[in-house]
C-alpha cells in the first residue's frame, strides 16, 4: 500500500467514507487462512463447478439434438408425445433436481461452515475494534 | 355488460389494487436500504414469489404460449432456456452477490476495483438493459390495451396515450413505494398470474379429459401445419437460422444471471440464506408457470383458428392466451367467455406494470447510487440526496421510455427481450464471474468486458437482418427495422449472443492481464471471505 500516490490516497479516502471499496480488515486475512474456510471454498467449488458444467452440457446438447436430430427427436414415444417433448420435459425435470440436491448439498455441507466463520468473524471483530462495527 | 366495460374494470381494479399495496409500503419506508432493497426484510418465500413476479414478463405469458400456439414445438423452446437460466443465478451469483453487494450490480465489482470507472460502466449497461427491457414491455401494454378495449390500432394518439399512462404509473409505484412497494406489486401479480393461469389451463385440459396425448394431437391437426409438434417448425429452416437458434439459446441460458433488476431482488432478503431460498422457490415457480403456457400455447392451436389472418396470428401470437380464455369460458358473445376474457387481460396487464416497475427501480437506483452519488459526488452525497435522485432519474427514465415506446409500438416484444438478455449476458455476466472466481480480474478488465460486451452486442445487431436487408414478406410488409432503400446488414444472424458473450469473456481477460493492479487482487481475499461466509454482510433494517 505505501507505492500509492497521494493522489490514489485522497481518491481512496474520499472513497472510503463513501462505501466498501477500500477497506480492508485484516480479519478478513485471518479468516482467509483458516482451514475451515480452505475447506468451505473447496465443498463449494467441487459442487458448483461440476454442477454447472454438467448442466450446461445437457442444456446444450438438448439445443443441438433439437436443431440437428430431427428425426430422433420427432420419434412417437406415447401417442402423440414424442421424444422432443419428453427431452423438454427432461430439463424440466433435472433442473427441478439439481436445485434440490444444491440446496440440500449447501444446507447440510456448506451453511454451518459458514456460520461457523461468520461467528469467528463476529467474535474477532468485538475483541479487536470494542465492536465499533 | 359489453365485454370491454367489464375489462376496463378489471384493468382499474388491478391499477386500484396495485396502488393501494405501493401507498400501504411506503407508510412504513424510511432511509436507502429501505427504498433500495426492502429494508433487506422480505423472507425468502415472499421473495421467491418476487422474483417470479418479476421474470414471468408478458413476454412470457403472452408471447411464449403465442409463440407455442403459431410455431408449436419451437415455441415450448424459449421457455427451457429462461428455466435452466436459474441454475445460473443459483449455483453461481444469487448467494455471492447477497453477501458482498449493496444495492445495485456495480457494488460487487466496486468491493475491490476503483469506484468509478466500474460503476460508470456498470450503471451504463444496467440502464440500457433495462431500456430494452423496458420498451418492450411497454410495447406489449401498448398493442395489448388497444386491442382488447378495442381502440384502432391506427390511432396513434390513443395507443400514444396508453402507453403514458402505463409510465406515469410506473413512476408513481417506484417514486412512492420504493423497493417494498415494488416487491408487494411484484407478489400480488405473481399469485394473480398463477392463479389466472391454473384455472385456464384447468379449463383447457378438461376439455381433454386431462388427457395430454390428446390435446397435442387436437393442436397438430388444428394447426394443420406438418412438424408442429417437432423442432425445427421457426427455426429449422436452413443453417443460418439453425445457429441463429443456437445463439439465442446461449443467450437465454445465460442471460438471466445478468438481468439487473433480478439481480437486486437478492438484496431484498436478510441473508444468503434466504436469497438461496427465494431462488428454489423462484425456480419451481417459474418452472409451473412454462408448464402451464405449454398447456396454454397447444390448448390455443387446438381450440382457435391460428391460420393466416386470424385474430391470434394477426397480434403475433400475443392474444392466444386472453382469447383461449374467452374460448374456454363459452366462445364469444358469451358471458362466461367475456369474464375469462377480461380476467386474464387484467393479469396481463398487472403482470405488465410489475414488471415495468421493477426495471424503472433498478435503473433508477444505478444512476442514483452509482453515477450521482459515486461518481458525481464522490461518496460525499447523504442517503436524503440520493434517494431524492432515485426519484428524480425514475421520473426521468419513465419519460424516455415513453419517448421511445412509441415509435417503437410496431415492434416485435419477443426480439427485444431476446436482445435484453443479449446485452446482459455479453455485458454483465463475464463480469459478475470473473469478480468472482478470478483474483487477477481488475478494473480494466471490468470496464473492457461490460463495454466490449456491450458495443459488441448492439453493434451487431444494428448490423444484423433485424435493422436492415431482410427485404418484404409476401404480403408487401418490411421485415426489417429501416426502410427497404437502406442495407447496411453483414452480420446473419438476428441473435448476437454466439459471437458477443465470448467477446465479453474475451475482453474482460484481456483488460485484465495488460494492466496491474495489485489492490484488486489484495481485496479479493476479502471478497471472497464475505461471499462465502456472509461475514461482514449488510443486514436487515430493524424497524
Amino acid at each position: 500500500m505505501s507505492s500509492h500516490l497521494s493522489h490514489d490516497a485522497a481518491e481512496a479516502a474520499s472513497d472510503a467514507v463513501h462505501d466498501e471499496a477500500s477497506r480492508h480488515d485484516p480479519v478478513y486475512d485471518q479468516l482467509h487462512a483458516d482451514a475451515q474456510f480452505a475447506e468451505l471454498r473447496r465443498r463449494y467449488r467441487s459442487f458448483v463447478l461440476p454442477a454447472t458444467a454438467a448442466f450446461l452440457t445437457w442444456y446444450l446438447l438438448y439445443v443441438v439434438l433439437s436443431n440437428w436430430a430431427g428425426d430422433f427427436m420427432g420419434q412417437k414415444v406415447i401417442g402423440n408425445i414424442n421424444v422432443a417433448l419428453v427431452f423438454g420435459l427432461l430439463q424440466f425435470a433435472t433442473t427441478f433436481g439439481l436445485a434440490w440436491l444444491y440446496s440440500r448439498y449447501s444446507t447440510a455441507k456448506l451453511d454451518p461452515l459458514a456460520q461457523g466463520l461468520e461467528a469467528e468473524f463476529v467474535r474477532l471483530t468485538d475483541s479487536t475494534d470494542g465492536g465499533a462495527r | 355488460m359489453n365485454h370491454q366495460v367489464l375489462t376496463a374494470v378489471l384493468f382499474l381494479s388491478v391499477v386500484a389494487l396495485t396502488l393501494f399495496v405501493t401507498i400501504r409500503a411506503s407508510r412504513n419506508s424510511s432511509g436507502a436500504a429501505d427504498f433500495y432493497a426492502g429494508g433487506r426484510s422480505f423472507s425468502g418465500f415472499q421473495n421467491g414469489l418476487a422474483i417470479g413476479g418479476d421474470y414471468m414478463s408478458a413476454a412470457s405469458f403472452l408471447g411464449i404460449s403465442g409463440a407455442i400456439a403459431l410455431a408449436g414445438y419451437d415455441g415450448f423452446l424459449y421457455s427451457i432456456g429462461f428455466l435452466v437460466a436459474w441454475l445460473v443465478a443459483l449455483l453461481l451469483v444469487a448467494e455471492m452477490l447477497r453477501n458482498s453487494g449493496k444495492f445495485t450490480m456495480a457494488d460487487q465489482l466496486a468491493y475491490r476495483m476503483k469506484q468509478r470507472p466500474v460503476r460508470t460502466a456498470a450503471a451504463t449497461s444496467t440502464v440500457t438493459v433495462s431500456i430494452f427491457y423496458l420498451l418492450a414491455q411497454m410495447v406489449g401494454a401498448g398493442s395489448l390495451v388497444t386491442l382488447l378495449l378495442g381502440i384502432d390500432k391506427e390511432n396513434t394518439l390513443a395507443v400514444s396515450a396508453v402507453i403514458a399512462g402505463v409510465g406515469a404509473l410506473m413512476i408513481v409505484y417506484v417514486t412512492v413505494g420504493g423497493m417494498k412497494g415494488t416487491t408487494w406489486v411484484q407478489i400480488v401479480k405473481a399469485v394473480l398470474l398463477m392463479a389466472g393461469s391454473a384455472l385456464i389451463v384447468v379449463m383447457v385440459l378438461a376439455k381433454f379429459d386431462f388427457n395430454l396425448s390428446e390435446l397435442l394431437g387436437a393442436a397438430a391437426s388444428n394447426s394443420g401445419k406438418e412438424g408442429f409438434l417437432e423442432p425445427g417448425l421457426k427455426y429449422g429452416i436452413d443453417l443460418t437460422h439453425k445457429i441463429d437458434f443456437l445463439s439465442l439459446g446461449i443467450a437465454l441460458v445465460l442471460g438471466t444471471a445478468g438481468l439487473p433488476h433480478i439481480l437486486v431482488r437478492f438484496y431484498t432478503v436478510p441473508t444468503s440464506r434466504d436469497a438461496r431460498k427465494s431462488v428454489l422457490w423462484a425456480i419451481g415457480l417459474i418452472g409451473v408457470f412454462y408448464l402451464f403456457t405449454l398447456v396454454l400455447g397447444f390448448g390455443a392451436a387446438a381450440l382457435l383458428n391460428t391460420g393466416a389472418g386470424s385474430e391470434v396470428a394477426n397480434s403475433g401470437g400475443n392474444l392466444a392466451s386472453p382469447l383461449l380464455a374467452e374460448a374456454v369460458g363459452g366462445g364469444a358473445g358469451s358471458t362466461g367467455g367475456a369474464i375469462l376474457l377480461a380476467v386474464i387481460s387484467a393479469v396481463a396487464f398487472a403482470t405488465i406494470l410489475a414488471v415495468v416497475a421493477g426495471l424503472t427501480l433498478t435503473s433508477s437506483t444505478s444512476v442514483a447510487h452509482d453515477i450521482y452519488n459515486a461518481v458525481i459526488r464522490k461518496g460525499q452525497a447523504t442517503e436524503e440526496e440520493e434517494i431524492r435522485v432515485t426519484r428524480f432519474a425514475a421520473a426521468g427514465l419513465g419519460v424516455i421510455a415513453i419517448l421511445l415506446a412509441i415509435p417503437a409500438r410496431n415492434l416485435n416484444i419477443a426480439f427485444l427481450v431476446a436482445l435484453a438478455f443479449a446485452v446482459a449476458a455479453s455485458a454483465n455476466l463475464p463480469a459478475i464471474v470473473y469478480n468472482m472466481f478470478w483474483r487477477r480480474f481488475n478494473t480494466r478488465g471490468a470496464t473492457w468486458s461490460i463495454y466490449g460486451g456491450l458495443i459488441s452486442c448492439i453493434s451487431l445487431v444494428i448490423f444484423s437482418p433485424v435493422v436492415s436487408g431482410k427485404g418484404l414478406d409476401p404480403t408487401g410488409k418490411n421485415l426489417s427495422l429501416l426502410p427497404t432503400s437502406i442495407d447496411i446488414a453483414w452480420f446473419p444472424l438476428e441473435n448476437p449472443g454466439l459471437v458477443s458473450i465470448p467477446l465479453g469473456f474475451f475482453f474482460g481477460w484481456l483488460g485484465t492481464i495488460t494492466s496491474k493492479e495489485p489492490e484488486a487482487a489484495e481485496k479479493f481475499t476479502e471478497l471472497e471471505v464475505r461471499a462465502l461466509t456472509g461475514a461482514g454482510s449488510e443486514k436487515a433494517v430493524v424497524h
